[in-house]
């Protein structure tokens, strides 16, 4: 049976105290009734005593200490599940809102979730071929990993999540990701530009949205992300698929997080943001993977725009310390018109090395990416030097690099938003690229493959003529 | 082994295969007979006694070539690895599970990636390790706490892998304990502290993080076991450190620097031109250079000290003309500087910079660590030589035996002592007057 109280005490922000209440567990799904008969939802935060401190989901606009009936429904929030919730659009609650009917569910799922045991966990391996050179060769993408875009505001990580959605496949298989998309706080806009690709690539049909826009109230944004994995874990290992899932805009998830942090008195930790959100985030990151002897699989991007462009602000901070790598966007570089605007020496993916070489992309992968790194990273500090020192106080090695990073910057980063680039292409590309250095120069490439890739790329002598022309005056 | 809180004289002993749950001594105590299993149950935040605690007097070889040629930690000692997202915190704490010289292994993941500790269930079963030839996973015991899972078993963790750890040391083993990442333990106990309402310290952390910290390191060490026995053990220490924004200032840092012994500095820059391990040569430290220094001149031979010290003073001096070079250009050095900044850059490539992926460069001993820093060093001293005589530094730039020597890491062990001396040769007739 269950009860209702009349006996709410304070209304506080999105924050509601109930008081002579029994038996009421943490996480427990809230009813509050108001007197018009509007029925919102919410969640406990906290019991003590007698006492219940609920989180409301949709605010407490219009919410009256007298007159509220408030009801705990005796489990968590859940989200009903099917095989048939694919192509269907929801809110940041989980209710359609594409005019279809409610999901008839095959179960309910705790969006919480359970944390994954590490032995249970099989290590991501499996290359996505995603067609962006700067992603496959330098910060490559494996099924199962949760790589973020790292973004700030103006710059096109939207183009860069359709592109990604649009191209990524994994070479030897046929079958395509199932994509589950978590918009929180994103305009109208942005999100239609999403939904119009995936209409046009025809993944709406094995897509699954969950939308909290920019005038959704905010607090409804802490459950949107749950509600979207939980569906991706179903998808994934339940139902064998391949799940991409791109939560975008992470920022704005964490702004909502404060503000319940804040309403709770909470004592706040670096920037006002509450002192557990590592924990928090990681609840929301740690969900993705691969798990022994199941056939599916989660690859998560979340998408977050860095507060005043600056990397160690505690949300893309944090995320860098849980996510396995970043992709990270340079405003320079978007300002130099290039696209995508990659910052490579600051972008990182923790899982390439499994994930690359023989038998999954090409052997000579692992070498050409440090030589490439090592080339490139030469090149910016020549640049540097030249902004300093100008051009005449550049050591002829020096030249060299700096028009090595230029290249690099304008053919190898740059790619249009529609080329899909094979492997071999992105491989080969950094070849050509490096045939501009010395050979004595490549040490991080093993002998062997110097031999058997660099000659093709050689158009004629060695690399110290063309400096020796260029450079003299 | 009996428990440390339990002494008198065996009443009883069998002989013969037990389960761990039978009893199998019979010990008559002060407080009368206590039966005995193979089972210990010992509460995690108190450090097993022991009866006397010694200084650490060897290094601990970790086969990695920054950290025992310059920043050595000694056996029973304590270093921390604090560094930004990316600067390769993980990957050390992995090496050293990998390849330390200790018994056994201890590896507490704290608050961090389900994946990453994955990766050692999957892979150390598949690797051997060098002492006993039986897979490196029998040497290790793995906490796993991801960052996901609940915050009040993060703060235990931390614990019961130090009291693992400290059994098998009372055992007589060399015990090596990894903590990746200690900054999640501090965070738990911020947790905790907030819901108990406690008067917060420094950046919301409680007042006694610095009391604790200073607790768990001290729990290391070199130490003869209680008892007739006296059994020679060993427990070192290695902490991550994740400060927000890789500020160094941050008070988790700043606790554990007081405490342990070697500071390994892994800073950002490094990382991005792929320098790795990026620790910082300039700015890391290891206090244990003055008591491993008798080890070192006995076993390996008083040429290492003075190699290594001008090793050292090379690279800090790369660092000071780093300065002018930033305002005038490389051109600008004169000769005898243009060759410390070649012989720095060699020390740092071919040296420093180790390819923990790599088949062969992954772990190098510490021979191969001696000889390949001859190499850099005979080299330096013919091109000194070879100045004198008026040679041009452009010619000692395009020496054919400076890539002989940068390949030198990926040369396999068995291959070493050829290989090297061939190298050998090559610098002498190269830098012939």
């Amino acid at each position: 049976m269950i009860k209702e109280y009349h006996t709410v005490s304070e209304i506080a922000g999105p924050l509601m105290l109930v008081e002579k209440v029994e038996d009421v567990k943490y996480e427990e799904l809230v009813e509050v009734e108001l007197p018009n008969g509007e029925i919102r939802h919410g969640k406990v935060l906290e019991v003590s005593d007698d006492k219940a401190l609920v989180q409301l989901f949709e605010g407490a606009r219009g919410l009256s200490v007298q007159g509220s009936k408030v009801r705990f429904l005796g489990k968590g929030v859940e989200i009903p599940v099917s095989e048939d919730i694919l192509g269907r659009v929801f809110d940041g609650q989980g209710r359609p809102i594409d005019d279809g009917p409610e999901i008839l569910p095959e179960k309910r799922l705790d969006i919480n979730g359970e944390p994954l045991n590490p032995y249970a966990r099989d290590y991501p391996s499996e290359f996505i071929q995603t067609g962006i050179s700067c992603i496959d060769g330098l910060n490559t993408l494996v099924r199962g990993q949760k790589l973020p875009i790292f973004s700030a505001s103006g710059l096109p990580h939207s183009r860069m999540a359709v592109q990604i959605a649009r191209q990524a496949k994994v070479l030897g298989t046929s079958e395509p990701f199932a994509v589950v998309f978590a918009a929180m706080g994103i305009t109208f806009e942005e999100s239609e530009y999403f939904i119009s690709d995936f209409r046009e690539t025809g993944a709406i049909d094995r897509a699954v949205l969950f939308m909290n826009l920019a005038d959704d109230p905010a607090i409804e944004r802490i459950s949107t992300p749950r509600m979207a994995l939980t569906v991706a874990e179903y998808l994934a290992f339940e139902k064998g698929m391949h799940v991409l899932a791109i939560l975008t805009d992470m920022t704005n998830y964490c702004e909502a997080l404060r503000e319940v942090s804040a309403a709770r008195k909470e004592i706040p930790g670096r920037r006002g943001y509450p002192g557990y959100m590592y924990t928090d985030l990681a609840s929301v990151y740690e969900r993705a993977g691969k798990i022994m002897d199941k056939p599916g699989s989660i690859t998560q991007i979340p998408i977050l725009t860095m507060p005043e462009d600056d990397k160690t602000h505690p949300i893309p901070d944090l995320t860098g310390y849980i996510t396995e790598g970043q992709i990270i966007l340079s405003r320079s570089m978007h300002r130099k018109g290039i696209y995508p605007p990659v910052d490579a020496p600051q972008s990182l993916s923790r899982l390439k090395d499994k994930g690359i070489g023989e038998g999954k992309t090409r052997k000579d992968h692992a070498d050409t990416f440090n030589q490439l790194y090592d080339a490139y990273t030469r090149g910016l500090a020549a640049r540097e030097l030249e902004v300093i020192l100008g051009e005449a106080a550049l050591s002829e090695m020096d030249r060299l690099f700096y028009r090595f990073a230029e290249a690099f910057e304008q053919k190898y980063v740059q790619q249009d938003e529609y080329e899909n680039r094979s492997i071999e292409e992105t491989l080969d590309l950094g070849w050509e690229l490096l045939s501009m250095v010395p050979t004595t120069e490549l040490k991080r490439i093993r002998t062997e493959y110097l031999e058997e890739f660099l000659p093709k790329f050689l158009k004629k002598e060695p690399a110290e003529e063309e400096v020796a022309v260029d450079t003299g005056c | 082994m009996v428990p440390p809180d339990i002494q008198g004289e065996i009443a009883e002993i069998k002989e013969g295969d037990f389960t761990v749950e039978e009893i199998i001594v019979k010990i008559k105590t002060a407080d009368g007979i206590k039966e005995l299993t193979m089972i210990q149950r010992w509460p995690v935040r108190n450090p097993r006694p022991v009866s006397k605690n010694l200084a650490p007097h060897e290094p601990m070889f970790t086969g990695q070539r920054v950290i025992d040629a310059l920043f050595p930690v000694g056996k029973g000692g304590t270093a921390c690895v604090p560094g930004p997202f990316g600067s390769g915190k993980t990957v050390i704490q992995h090496q050293l599970a990998k390849w330390a010289d200790a018994e056994i292994i201890v590896y507490v993941g704290c608050g961090e990636r389900g994946n990453e500790m994955t990766d050692v269930l999957l892979e150390f079963p598949e690797l051997q390790d060098p002492k006993s030839g039986e897979p490196l996973m029998k040497r290790t015991v793995l906490i796993a706490n991801t960052s996901n899972m609940p915050v009040a078993a993060r703060e235990a963790s931390v614990y019961t892998g130090m009291t693992i750890a400290e059994y098998f040391r009372d055992m007589g083993y060399s015990v090596a304990l990894m903590a990746d990442s200690t900054s999640r333990w501090a965070e738990s106990m911020r947790e905790i502290s907030g819901r108990l309402e406690e008067m917060p310290g420094e950046e919301g952390y409680p007042a006694y993080l610095g009391t604790r910290i200073a607790e768990f390191y001290e729990r290391a060490g070199r130490t003869i076991s209680i008892g007739s026995v006296g059994r020679e053990g060993a427990l070192s220490a290695v902490g991550a450190v994740s400060p927000p924004g890789g500020d160094l200032s941050d008070p988790v840092v700043q606790a554990t620097l007081r405490v342990v012994k070697v500071f390994w500095s892994l800073e950002a820059e490094l990382a991005y031109s792929r320098h790795f391990p990026a620790i910082s040569w300039l700015n890391s430290y290891s206090l244990y250079t003055d008591d491993l220094e008798d080890f070192y001149i006995e076993e390996i031979g008083e040429e290492w000290i003075q190699m290594r010290g001008r090793a050292v003073a090379i690279l800090q001096e790369e660092a000071d003309l780093n300065e002018i070079v930033r305002l005038v250009g490389v051109d600008a050095l004169s000769p005898g500087n243009r060759l410390i900044m070649e012989t720095a850059k060699s020390m740092r490539e071919d040296f420093l910079h180790q390819n923990a992926f790599h088949e062969v460069d992954t772990y190098t001993s510490f021979k191969k660590q001696y000889m390949m820093m001859e190499l850099i060093m005979l080299l330096h001293e013919r091109s000194d030589q070879w100045l004198q005589s008026g040679k041009s530094i452009n010619d000692l730039l395009t020496l054919d035996v400076k890539e002989e020597i940068a390949r030198a890491k990926y040369t396999p062990e068995e291959e070493v002592e050829a290989a090297f001396e061939q190298i050998r040769k090559n610098i002498i007739s190269q830098t012939e007057i």
